[in-house]
């Protein structure tokens, strides 16, 4: 501000220039952040409104509270003090999926719980992103060879960013929550296709053995999920 | 020096020159038809329709109140189910009552009528062995889902077979339709995806109004074979990663002790001295830091948000996580002990590290009263806690509750001093007990616990910090391969940080068990919520659950 300036009168525009000035360089310089770039002096810019979307969306997301096993605890971790997911964008931990973008699947998956993950993950709207953290979402992780575990979430839901380690550090899932964001900005998500375990109605089951030898005790239009342990990887 | 060699091999003899096993063989009579050793205890063999008069003999008449364990298994020609039993007050007293079944017709008496916490144990016998319990009141699959084909640690079982698994409709038990329009109470499932449960836990509540009426807990959502696992992988090293994701609440070193504790017992090991502080020094650790996120959760449950004493609580775990990395160079999954100590040395400089821990340990005090501030003195959390969830001593002890759970009910029960092992003996420590058996004083015993953890922890930092450098021997010398011999049985367990982990091995002279069978604390603990929940109000259920302070990796392993 000009000291020469009356008291008592102010001039609008002069302001108004002032203050851009100000916030384009030199002394307020915390403004000078890429959209006041890409703004430069007009108020106006110029993008496709998906590209908006998406940027949208990658900046705020809201996280399923979900937690399942042992990384959940790192996931605590990474949302509590110290690490605060939140200054990412990507903070707050919602209670209903229906109210949540990404779920961060935080252990190993087993037979009972797969069926149940899937209901959530339903649940949630789209556009819908997924973070499998731990090496239990990858592959089953160190209880791979169990009789009961799911030998990875991709066998149930489509996961767009893997995060490896047996926890990973909250580091690391801060890393991959921050490359899910760049991909959520650039409009890329994994591609929901038909997983190998599908939540079906029992009477769509092809009738084998096992099928057969159940009938009497489920329902024709229980939804059941069929594992193929043999089969899997 | 070893203290784990205080409880000896040898069936101990009395002064007559008695052993125990003959004199609770003479108690009984003629029920038992054999006798086995077991390096714990004297096993007594009983006839599979005569396990009820077996056991309430000695309930009654010798004491035995404390049901530990449930151990099933399957030999080439029989099944049996160990019943492994000892005493609240003297838990260096006990007895392994083993019931053998034939293959043919396994059917043996339920001992649910003499300990209530033989409903769940006998439940997963059933589900994971196949053994049939008689006059079991509710026998289903419990870990599993019912749907399941076959018995997965029976012998002949195939894990290639598919399965399939369903997503059924839950029914209110206690009606016919629950949707149909004049009825006065309502089904609700809680989880197993909820935040009040504590992971994947599934409580099936009937309410009436807001009052529970019938509340069973469902488990099974995180049951990832633990024990197949263990069953799988070698004395030596292969199974001390295992234990780290039981009690995965950053109590990792305490389950490595319990697998170290009774693994060193079987084979004859002996763990140095200075080993023993670093772990009783660490263990402790890890126990503060379970009850933090115990405290911060408990918090979360009763005043429903991410506010200040959660975020307080994991602000001191992490502290705490940073000194075990230090330690252990992992935040959580430590995998720190070996068979014979522990795998390396403290951190150098030693100095930074000791000042770390004093540090830590001089900010606890002010922590806490921080703590006590927010949550003791708080009024709306005394109305929430004060008088919820009653859980009298005598429901606890035959619900085989243990841990802080147990020591809020006003039982004096800890296994670090009343079995003692690892250098808990020489220190000077309290075991805390309050006797309010509702859930402010199952919060309390966990916090006063603290205090006494960080008494530990000082007086054994102070122990290492005068070791002589040319006597830190950290582990003892072990064979590469372990194999204990053919048909040794043991039952060992430690202070977890939710009370009594044990373990149980047959060995069969192979370098991997035989049997692996885990006891874990949160299993009996969850037991009990019906007993402290039905006929209260929802909203203190939840509290009584948060007070529990359950981990479900260890309830369903």
């Amino acid at each position: 501000m000009s000291s020469e300036q009356k008291p008592f009168v102010t001039d609008d525009t002069q302001v108004q220039t002032e203050t851009r000035d100000a916030r384009m360089a030199g002394a307020d310089d915390r403004f000078n952040s890429k959209l006041r770039e890409a703004f430069g002096s007009s108020p106006f810019i110029l993008t496709k409104f998906d590209k908006f979307m998406n940027w949208v969306r990658g900046s705020s997301m809201f996280m399923l509270q979900f937690g399942i096993a042992c990384c959940s605890i790192e996931m605590m971790h990474t949302y509590a003090i110290k690490h605060d997911l939140d200054r990412f964008a990507a903070g707050v931990p919602r209670a209903s999926p229906r109210q949540a973008d990404v779920i961060i699947v935080p252990g190993t998956i087993v037979s009972k719980f797969a069926p149940r993950m899937k209901r959530v993950y339903d649940q949630m709207p789209e556009p819908k992103f997924v973070v499998g953290m731990g090496s239990c979402t990858i592959s089953g992780g160190p209880f791979q060879e169990g009789y009961n575990v799911i030998k990875g979430a991709e066998e149930v839901i489509p996961v767009d960013i893997h995060i490896p380690g047996c926890p990973p550090r909250p580091e690391a899932l801060i890393y991959g929550i921050a490359k899910l964001q760049e991909r959520i900005a650039n409009g890329e998500s994994s591609p929901v296709t038909v997983k190998p375990y599908e939540l079906e109605q029992f009477g769509d089951l092809e009738r084998d053995e096992i099928v057969d030898k159940l009938a009497a005790q489920i329902d024709e239009d229980d939804l059941v999920m069929r594992y193929n342990w043999a089969d899997s990887p | 020096m070893s203290l784990e060699e205080q409880q000896s091999d040898e069936p101990a003899e009395l002064e007559s020159g008695v052993s125990r096993g003959d004199e609770l063989a003479d108690l009984l009579g003629d029920l038992v038809v054999g006798r086995e050793e077991h390096m714990n205890a004297p096993g007594l063999v009983i006839r599979p329709d005569e396990v009820q008069d077996a056991l309430f003999k000695l309930r009654d008449e010798a004491g035995f109140d404390h049901l530990s364990c449930v151990t099933a298994q399957e030999y080439e020609d029989r099944y049996e189910s160990i019943y492994h039993l000892t005493k609240f007050d003297d838990r260096t007293d006990e007895v392994s009552v083993v019931v053998p079944t034939s293959k043919d017709n396994p059917v043996s008496q339920s001992a649910e009528p003499v300990f209530r916490t033989a409903d769940w144990h006998e439940r997963e016998a059933y589900d994971l062995v196949g053994i049939q319990y008689e006059d079991h009141p509710d026998l289903r699959r419990i870990l599993l889902p019912e749907t399941w084909q076959g018995h997965p640690l029976g012998l002949d079982y195939d894990q290639d077979r598919p399965q399939i698994a369903t997503l059924r409709e839950h029914a209110n038990p206690l009606e016919e339709d629950h949707r149909a329009g004049d009825s006065n109470t309502m089904y609700i499932n809680i989880g197993p995806h909820h935040p009040a449960t504590h992971g994947v836990l599934h409580v099936e509540t009937v309410v009436d109004g807001e009052q529970v009426v019938d509340l069973e807990s469902d488990i099974g959502y995180l049951h990832r074979c633990e024990e197949q696992m263990c069953q799988q992988g070698t004395y030596r090293h292969q199974i001390m990663p295992y234990p780290d994701r039981w009690d995965y609440i950053s109590a990792g070193l305490l389950n490595e002790w319990a697998y170290a504790r009774t693994a060193e017992d079987l084979a004859d090991i002996e763990v140095p001295e200075y080993a023993q502080i670093i772990r009783t020094m660490s263990a402790e650790l890890c126990r503060i830091a379970s009850h933090m996120i115990a405290l911060g959760t408990f918090a979360l449950d009763v005043y429903g948000d991410f506010t200040a004493i959660f975020m307080y609580a994991m602000r001191d775990r992490e502290i705490v996580q940073n000194i075990l990395e230090d330690l252990t160079g992992q935040r959580m999954m430590f995998n720190y002990f070996r068979l014979g100590g522990v795998v390396w040395d403290l951190p150098e400089p030693r100095e930074e590290f000791f000042e770390k821990i004093r540090d830590f340990l001089d900010g606890l005090p002010q922590a806490l009263e921080e703590y006590h501030d927010m949550i003791t003195s708080n009024e709306i959390l005394q109305a929430r806690t004060v008088g919820t969830g009653v859980l009298p001593p005598e429901v606890a002890k035959s619900y085989g509750a243990t841990g802080p759970v147990a020591r809020g009910s006003g039982i004096d029960y800890d296994l670090r001093r009343d079995d003692s092992y690892g250098y808990y003996d020489e220190l000077d420590w309290d075991v805390v007990v309050e006797d309010g058996c509702d859930n402010f004083s199952r919060l309390l015993v966990r916090m006063r616990e603290v205090e006494e953890s960080a008494k530990i922890i000082q007086q054994c930092v102070d122990l290492l910090e005068d070791w002589p450098e040319d006597e830190r021997n950290i582990q003892a010398n072990v064979p590469r391969t372990l194999k204990p011999e053919e048909d040794t049985e043991i039952y060992r367990a430690v202070e977890g940080a939710k009370g009594e982990l044990g373990i149980y091995i047959r060995a069969d002279g192979t370098d991997k068990p035989a049997r692996f069978k885990i006891r874990s604390p949160c299993f009996s603990n969850l037991q009990t919520l019906p007993e402290m929940s039905e006929g209260e109000y929802i909203p203190d259920m939840i509290a009584s659950l948060g007070s529990l302070d359950i981990v479900l990796g260890e309830v369903d392993r």
